[in-house]
């Protein structure tokens, strides 16, 4: 049982990208199955288990859109080709085993054999040459970019699918890792047809250990176990039900009274975690996210004065003690960031002393601003709002904190608040904003998802998460795309390097902290996070409940 | 135009409800049609003013759903518009909109993959449920503490009524419904948090309908509790009106018991005021209902209208508005309806 926020996720994406390294430039590779790692009671089966999930997703088909609450169900259902597991390494799922060939052009998977769809329909490689040509390619937000290389997949059996590139993706196996964002998707029910308006997103089929039941909307979603399961054993639960609960304090309650066994991405107040953390019914932990490595920051708007000067900028770094807000605000749940390539990315990441860095300094930020010709008069030197991203107190009295730190080097900052919509439009549409602060998941790799947030290109109105501080630098530009197409781990690295020092002096975007979600579960559910996108991505096949 | 020669002294609209009365049809059944066919224009009013106000929202549903998935790509968006019928001008958007609603189709929510219909439809029983239980309780312990306050003014039971009144009155009802999760649930673990039935609990018959009114106890008392307040205060001063009304006088120099006086003749025309209240309150009620349900987790359709408005699902927003005002037309036409069963002097005309 752990109790205090850690961290496995560095190990985890290191320990990822030696894979990389081996399978895509030291030749022909099979990896061999490894068994999850089990706690050291044996498995009990039976019994149900209660989720709490907000907002209710719209349907529940994440090969098509990735809401992370659709990914919460559906990965339950629906199962990838491997998956990621939190003991580091690359686990078959419906893949037995795969060899990327030496040029990194083409991918082999031998598919397990004897997996049927939930219909009763074989699994076969042709529907993962549809998952992955018609339905990831074309419909997945991030699979558009993820799979732009994969040119065929070719079937020359039933058990064999083979991926052809146009030139080597080292990010493609992690993006194929994981029930939340590559789950294989039916072709005899979703093929030929309009996916999106197909009446079975809302009664996924899948092969997972979990067959979907019923959907009482606005209520709960049921699934029960799978008795045809390949994994023979398993699942060991009986039944999962995913209640939508919205209310964060409903939440908090129905763990504490024992109504709720388990909730993910941090569903309940920071201020309440303190008397959950206190609970010996409830375990906490931060592990499975290192998959989407959620960072917090703040966008600065560039357009306009005086956020348009990088000096300002710089003293608005230095003024904000992020230390101090990750201790009090955050109570200890994150880690304060130096850099747009957080921590647990360690194969890009940027070690402290290489690049700019911006430790709390009032003195600085003040000499910062007068040098800027902001001089202070009558204790103010200008007025910004800020715009922290609604999505409840935590994120409020994050800008509360900013607010006070700004104050005390002459910034008046007032908050502005908001619903999601409208903080949508406002920032990614209208740009009419100074500075926000909200999350963005950093993932894996950084052509995922830091890339977004610096290019030039990224500046598209209307897109959300999409580069809206303005900011456009040609050398920016170059080095993202050339690290975008770069084979070579270390140059690739190198020029990442090179981008977080650019970065981290131009300042559009300024690193606050590593976010550490967590999941809070009873203490009588074990084997609930398994793999590096945890709740999100795990199918529960190994979790269980221990009898009282 | 000229007149007609034949009736210069009737207008068109005269002759026709000249002609209408002449029909045999009862009273109350012509009332009735008449204010529903009055209510047609009102509620094509409530359909624009609530499209134009909707418009005034930033952001729409495409963006919301981008967001939620933390990441999108330009394409997605238009994909996601164009499926919306969000990429058409805003006059073709309501355009479309009325001429579906005039073949009675309410349209699709997109958020929830399921027609608008679908969704109120499988909605309205739990709100129903809430708000009818929550109507009584709060009509009947209003009523009955109004009466017992009146009937002994100023004395301490008054007094203890209206302190209880005043105190539930400025309880924020989620503030309420919190704390007595907090106690029922939480700490005595007698009452469930959340929900409106044991999930596959695979119960039947009487013991579905225990567990269902298990769950309902503390959303029902968090929502009838404020107007309760409310009714037991109307209810008061209408019954200390109409204690000296003449006629009470008269009942009593008759020698009527005060009982009889007090249940028999000023409390039926005391209820007048509070059936008018609770006319309005019926409307209302859904806003109430919102913070309750949200709380309680209970699948009805204040929170589905809360949600709605966050996720700009227009047509789901405008769907349950639309259900709304012809809730509060039909219960507007029912409490007229019932002014006449309390008080024989209202007609219908």
């Amino acid at each position: 049982m752990n109790r205090t926020p850690k961290t496995s996720e560095s190990l985890v994406i290191s320990r990822l990208f030696a894979t990389f390294a081996r399978c895509a430039f030291a030749g022909a590779l099979t990896i061999a199955a490894a068994a999850p790692a089990f706690a050291e009671e044996p498995p009990t089966n039976g019994g149900a288990i209660t989720f709490a999930l907000s907002p209710e997703p719209p349907f529940v088909l994440t090969s098509i859109n990735t809401t992370l609450q659709m990914g919460i169900v559906g990965s339950k259902i629906m199962e990838p080709l491997m998956a990621l597991g939190v003991d580091l390494e690359m686990r078959p799922v419906l893949a037995t085993s795969w060899e990327i060939s030496p040029d990194g052009l083409t991918y082999t998977f031998h598919l397990r054999e004897g997996v049927t769809w939930h219909d009763g329909e074989p699994f076969t490689s042709a529907d993962v040459q549809f998952t992955i040509m018609d339905v990831l390619k074309k419909l997945h937000p991030r699979g558009r970019s993820a799979f732009a290389k994969v040119t065929a997949v070719e079937t020359p059996d039933e058990h064999t699918a083979i991926l052809k590139l146009s030139e080597p993706a080292p990010p493609l196996l992690v993006a194929l890792a994981s029930g939340y964002e590559a789950p294989m998707t039916p072709k005899h029910v979703f093929g030929g047809t309009d996916i999106p308006a197909n009446p079975a997103i809302n009664q996924p089929i899948g092969t997972g250990p979990f067959v979907f039941k019923e959907w009482e909307k606005g209520n709960y979603i049921l699934l029960e176990k799978n008795p045809d399961y390949w994994d023979a054993g398993k699942p060991h639960l009986d039944r999962i039900v995913f209640r939508i609960i919205n209310d964060a304090s409903a939440r908090a309650a129905g763990l504490e009274s024992g109504e709720i066994d388990i909730a993910g991405l941090s569903p309940v107040p920071l201020t309440d975690m303190v008397r959950l953390q206190d609970d010996p019914d409830l375990t906490i932990t931060t592990d499975g996210y290192a998959y989407m490595s959620p960072f917090m920051l703040m966008e600065v708007n560039t357009r306009k004065p005086p956020l348009d000067d990088r000096r300002v900028r710089q003293a608005i770094a230095y003024a904000v003690n992020r230390d101090l807000m990750t201790k009090i605000v955050w109570m200890g749940y994150g880690k304060p960031a130096t850099s747009p390539i957080p921590s647990p990315v360690e194969a890009f990441h940027a070690a402290e002393g290489t690049i700019p860095a911006y430790p709390y300094d009032t003195a600085k930020a003040e000499a910062l601003l007068d040098e800027a010709g902001y001089p202070m008069k009558g204790g103010k030197r200008f007025s910004i709002t800020i715009d922290p991203i609604p999505l409840g107190t935590d994120y409020v009295r994050t800008a509360e904190f900013i607010k006070q730190q700004l104050g005390k080097v002459g910034i008046d900052a007032s908050i502005r608040s908001q619903d999601l919509p409208t903080f949508f439009k406002r920032v990614y549409t209208d740009y009419d904003f100074d500075i926000d602060s909200l999350y963005y998941g950093a993932f894996a790799d950084p052509t995922q998802g830091v890339q977004r947030l610096f290019w030039s290109k990224s500046i598209q109105p209307g897109v959300v998460y999409s580069n809206p501080t303005g900011y456009a630098n040609p050398e920016m530009d170059r080095l993202l795309e050339a690290a975008q197409s770069e084979n070579d781990p270390e140059k690739r690295k190198a020029l990442y390097l090179d981008m977080q020092a650019l970065a981290m002096t131009d300042l559009s975007v300024i690193p606050l902290m590593e976010t550490r979600f967590a999941t809070i579960a009873s203490a009588k559910l074990k084997n609930h996070t398994i793999t590096a996108d945890g709740v999100i991505g795990g199918s529960f096949a190994d979790a269980y409940l221990i009898a009282d | 135009m000229t007149m007609p020669i034949t009736s210069p002294d009737l207008t068109l609209k005269e002759k026709a409800r000249a002609a209408f009365s002449r029909l045999p049809v009862p009273a109350g059944v012509r009332f009735v049609a008449g204010r529903l066919v009055r209510a047609i224009p009102l509620l094509f009013a409530v359909v624009l003013f609530n499209f134009a106000l909707l418009q005034l929202a930033p952001g729409d549903a495409a963006e919301v759903l981008a967001g939620e998935s933390g990441s999108a790509t330009a394409e997605y968006l238009a994909d996601l518009k164009a499926r919306f019928g969000l990429d058409q001008p805003v006059h073709v958007q309501l355009a479309n909109y009325v001429w579906r609603l005039v073949q009675l189709d309410l349209g699709f929510s997109f958020r929830h993959n399921e027609p608008v219909l679908d969704l109120l439809l499988g909605r309205l029983p739990a709100t129903l449920l809430l708000m009818i239980s929550s109507v009584v309780l709060a009509v009947a312990v209003g009523a009955l503490l109004g009466v017992l306050a009146a009937s002994r003014v100023n004395s301490w039971r008054d007094n203890l009524i209206s302190v209880f009144a005043m105190l539930s009155f400025a309880t924020p009802v989620f503030w309420l419904g919190l704390m007595m999760i907090v106690l029922f649930s939480v700490n005595l673990g007698w009452l469930p948090s959340s929900g409106m039935a044991s999930i596959a609990a695979g119960y039947t018959g009487i013991d579905a309908v225990l567990d269902v009114a298990r769950h309902m106890v503390m959303p029902v008392v968090t929502l009838a509790m404020f107007y309760v307040a409310i009714y037991t205060r109307v209810m008061r001063a209408a019954m200390l009106e109409v204690f000296n009304q003449d006629y009470v006088t008269t009942a009593r120099a008759k020698g009527l018991s005060q009982r009889r006086i007090t249940w028999r003749h000023v409390v039926r025309n005391a209820l007048l005021p509070l059936t008018t209240l609770l006319g309005v309150q019926i409307g209302t009620m859904l806003g109430g209902s919102v913070l309750v349900e949200t709380v309680f987790s209970w699948p009805g359709l204040g929170r589905l209208a809360f949600e709605a408005v966050y996720q700009r699902d227009v047509n789901l927003l405008l769907g349950i508005l639309l259900m709304c005002s012809v809730l509060v037309v039909v219960t507007n036409i029912l409490v007229d309806l019932a002014y006449t069963r309390l008080d024989p002097r209202i007609r219908i005309r």
